[in-house]
């Protein structure tokens, strides 16, 4: 085991055990007032009018007339509005803010807040949107974006195939489900608006409120506070509650707090993305895989969002883990009037290795053949291109992983033993994740940079990045106090202050260890060199690896500075009673490189694990009209600890060589390989093929009565 | 209305409406922010203080049906020897990741611990039921409550 491996006590622990850790609600600046934010009823209409009650003295309604710059949340387009000015686009769209220092009165206001529709025929799902006659969301045409991309010579393949294996497979929404919801307290002195709360990425918030309020970044302030989970939904859609509460905040010249309730929350806030996505197989006359077409459809709710981002992960990823040679890739993000999709670990990732893995699974049945070895023939190897065509530089260790997790779950003598015993089954998925921006975009879009400061024998780290619970505040210290050969206890470090942190771009896309530490252990090495000097600082920025490559116009090259590996086995008994599904055991091994603390690597894999449970057969979450119809945590079911079955993961060494101490990615991944394995456990169980998730008990049962 | 309790050993009395939440009432009037609201509905355990030594959520309680009761919070309970197996349970077993349902959980394993000083793993994952948390998967906050058991033997 490497030294740095070696678990430490996290330096956030003691505040959190203790319960003195100040999250956003728990902060009262002096004279502090609340806000609440008047939604839209309707999934999309016209506003007529708008009649506010007459508001006591003290408060407040802040709407987009008190933007000063521009009405616009900058994400990757510019269609999303802060606040809605003559139209609504989906249920929960914010159309004003009531702010003031009670709390029942300001529900008392917005009770008597009188709004006057004309209802537009809305676009409420993807199909919806494909054969829409309604007037378009976006720009003229039914989607945000719509890719594709092509290796080989698929139209040749085809024509030599023999067999075709085609399938097509939903999934559905999910909500991050942290537990602590959207909040934010922002403070103006007249000079200086400051925004503090819960968040993934402080400079997104930074260029937010540029873009609002028109003002230069020097009165720009934005702090991270102890957060309460994030998993993606504190990623781009903190932009929002951050504005609101700066504007309130100037208009008021109080300070003033914006919490979400739960229900508000998960109506409100971005889910992931629903899909459809079909796959075609086409085989020789040896059953050899020639050629695949892939199509992506996401559902990317009202205003574009990242949709564009988390399609390219998605079609990227729908390849798999599998060096087919010929390919056809098609993706397109539709807009709907539902709530706005967005970020949640993986990515576009977990729809898409669904999608990959149980394909490949009922290529195998078809085929009579075993399923993993069947995946095993087309894992990709260190040499061969990627479905981008960019070369995978690095070893490739997938018949390791392969070996370890059929080894630990005994796949495959349980295999052959539930073919024969009823309701009983197991499965396997393989599967990656892209570590960092899509592409160049770590140095084109995001040129992330970091600082240390030196101060006699004491560091000091100064980093965008977040602690959003996967223990940064611990990792970094590790990387360089390890790099600087020196006690941890003289390095320091703190939640994020745009203020004296760099741009080191934002906590998300399994990038934080691998880009930012990496920067920060160059960093380090260039302090070492210079040790004997009292008192310095030194600024890195990221430089893109000379051997990748990538042009974005054709996705062709390195989609991915690096990659994470895993494999997961899920057995399952179903309850012949209920049709619940019993998890017997999942077993997980990754390739993740070289862990930089062990027992924070077992609890991002854990975790990650239990989510992946989740969103394979318990978070049901469907739009209805376009209103959430699980938006409680009474009807929006999270694992709870009776749901938990023995999980067993490893971990294979196999060092990254860009990552630091050989470090990748590993945030997301173990989300990520869950739900394939555990549908190809229950198909197994019950005979019938899975083409959906979550796996409710009524969709086996359907299945076992056939 | 008048109502006076016990919280964290130590008499207090708030002038608050009948119809308010311990919630509110511990949070925004005794500033007890340890006392977390995740659900608002009783579902997620993110608000649990002890009530006569029972684990309840706060989210739910009248204010009114305290009066009279003890209270006890995080605030109070990191003060005692329990506490101190407990934290060093949570911290060699890495059950603490964003932290916001800590709170919850020690009060949780308090309140099992007191009942069953030695409970099985599966007793453990009952005893938690009602606690949501988000970030872990639990199972290295179930080792943290059979380790702190260890730690603190004889104290329950
Ligand atoms: S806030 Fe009380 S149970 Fe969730
Ligand atoms: S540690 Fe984040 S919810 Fe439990």
């Amino acid at each position: 085991m490497s030294k740095i491996s070696e678990s430490i006590k996290r330096y956030d622990f003691e505040d959190k055990i203790q319960g003195k850790a100040i999250y956003t609600p728990d902060f009262h600046p002096e004279g502090m007032i609340f806000a609440k934010t008047f939604r839209s009823k309707v999934s999309r209409a016209k506003i007529l009018s708008l009649q506010l009650p007459p508001l006591p003295k003290g408060y407040f309604i802040v709407d987009h007339h008190d933007i000063p710059a521009k009405n616009i949340v900058p994400v990757v387009f510019e269609d999303q509005p802060v606040f809605a000015v003559d139209e609504v686009n989906y249920i929960g769209e914010p159309i004003l803010l009531v702010v003031g220092p009670e709390k029942r009165v300001i529900l008392e206001i917005m009770n008597n807040i009188s709004i006057e529709y004309q209802i537009i025929q809305p676009i409420l799902s993807i199909e919806e949107a494909e054969t829409c006659s309604a007037p378009f969301i976006f720009n003229n045409k039914p989607y945000f974006v719509d890719y594709e991309y092509h290796k080989g010579n698929f139209d040749d393949s085809v024509r030599r195939a023999k067999r075709v294996i085609s399938d097509e497979f939903k999934t559905g929404y999910q909500e991050q489900a942290y537990l602590e919801t959207q909040s934010m307290v922002a403070t103006y002195d007249g000079h200086t608006v400051c925004v503090q709360g819960s968040m993934q990425c402080p400079y997104y918030i930074v260029e937010a409120l540029k873009v609002a309020l028109g003002w230069n970044e020097s009165r720009i302030r934005v702090i991270q506070m102890p957060t309460g989970g994030a998993f993606g939904g504190k990623e781009e859609f903190p932009s929002i509650p951050g504005v609101h509460a700066a504007l309130a905040a100037i208009k008021s010249k109080r300070p003033v707090k914006l919490v979400y309730d739960r229900q508000e929350d998960i109506q409100c806030s971005s889910k992931r993305h629903p899909s459809i996505i079909s796959i075609k197989s086409y085989l020789d006359e040896n059953d050899e895989i020639i050629a695949r077409d892939i199509d992506v459809k996401l559902d990317g709710g009202a205003y574009a969002g990242l949709s564009s981002v988390v399609l390219q992960r998605s079609i990227f990823a729908a390849a798999g883990c599998y060096n087919i040679e010929n390919l056809f890739v098609r993706g397109t993000a539709y807009a709907t009037n539902n709530v706005v999709s967005g970020a949640f670990r993986g990515f576009g990732g977990p729809q898409a290795f669904y999608a990959i893995e149980m394909h490949m699974e009922n290529i195998a049945k078809q085929l009579k053949k075993d399923p993993i070895e069947l995946r095993r023939k087309y894992f990709v190897k260190q040499g061969d291109t990627s479905s981008t065509q960019g070369t995978f530089h690095d070893p490739i260790v997938l018949d390791l992983i392969a070996n370890e997790v059929i080894a630990m779950s005994d796949f495959k003598s349980k295999r052959l033993r539930f073919e024969s015993e009823k309701l009983k089954g197991i499965g396997c998925s393989i599967f990656y994740h892209g570590c960092g921006f899509t592409g160049a975009g770590e140095a084109e879009l995001i040129k992330p940079s970091v600082r240390i400061k030196k101060e006699k024998s004491e560091i000091e780290i100064f980093i965008s990045s977040t602690e959003i619970g996967q223990g940064v505040l611990t990792t970094m210290r590790k990387i360089v106090s390890s790099t600087l050969e020196i006690p941890i206890d003289h390095v320091h470090h703190n939640y994020p202050d745009s203020r004296d942190c760099p741009d080191s771009g934002p906590t998300v896309a399994s990038r934080t260890v691998l880009i930012v530490g990496r920067l920060l252990q160059d960093c380090a090495i260039e302090m070492k060199k210079r040790w004997n000097e009292e008192s310095f600082e030194i600024i890195q920025s990221y430089v893109y690896p000379s051997h990748l490559r990538w042009d974005n116009q054709i996705f062709k090259g390195n989609a991915y500075p690096d990659y994470s590996w895993g494999a997961n086995v899920v057995e399952v008994e179903i309850n012949a009673d209920t049709y619940e599904i019993d998890v017997k055991g999942i077993w997980a091994v990754y390739d993740i490189g070289i862990p930089i603390d062990d027992k924070i690597v077992k609890g991002q894999i854990e975790g990650g694990i239990v989510q992946g449970l989740g969103y394979a057969m318990m978070e049901v979450l469907e739009s209805k009209k376009g209103k959430l119809s699980q938006d409680t945590f009474t009807t929006y079911i999270i694992p709870s600890s009776l749901d938990i079955p023995p999980i067993y993961s490893k971990l294979v060494k196999n060092p990254s060589t860009i990552g630091p101490f050989g470090a990748r990615g590993l945030g997301e991944i173990p989300l990520v390989g869950v739900a394939p394995a555990l549908a190809c456990a229950v198909q197994q169980a019950i005979g019938t093929n899975i083409t959906k998730i979550p796996i409710t008990p009524e969709d086996i049962m359907k299945g076992v009565q056939l | 209305m008048k109502i006076d309790f016990v919280l964290n050993e130590e008499k207090v009395s708030v002038e608050v409406e009948h119809s308010n939440r311990l919630l509110d009432v511990l949070r925004d009037d005794l500033h007890q922010i340890s006392v977390k609201e995740g659900c608002g509905e009783g579902e997620c355990g993110s608000c649990s203080v002890l009530m006569n030594g029972k684990l309840v959520n706060s989210c739910l309680i009248a204010i009114a049906s305290v009066d009279g009761c003890h209270i006890l919070t995080l605030e109070g309970y990191r003060k005692t020897k329990r506490f101190e197996a407990i934290r060093k349970g949570f911290e060699v077993s890495g059950s603490v990741q964003c932290g916001f349902c800590t709170p919850g959980f020690v009060l949780a394993a308090e309140a099992l611990l007191s009942e069953n000083p030695d409970p099985s793993a599966l007793e453990v994952m009952k005893g938690i039921e009602g606690n949501l948390c988000r970030c872990t998967g639990y199972q290295m906050i179930v080792a943290g409550i059979l380790e702190a058991k260890e730690i603190g033997k004889g104290l329950w």
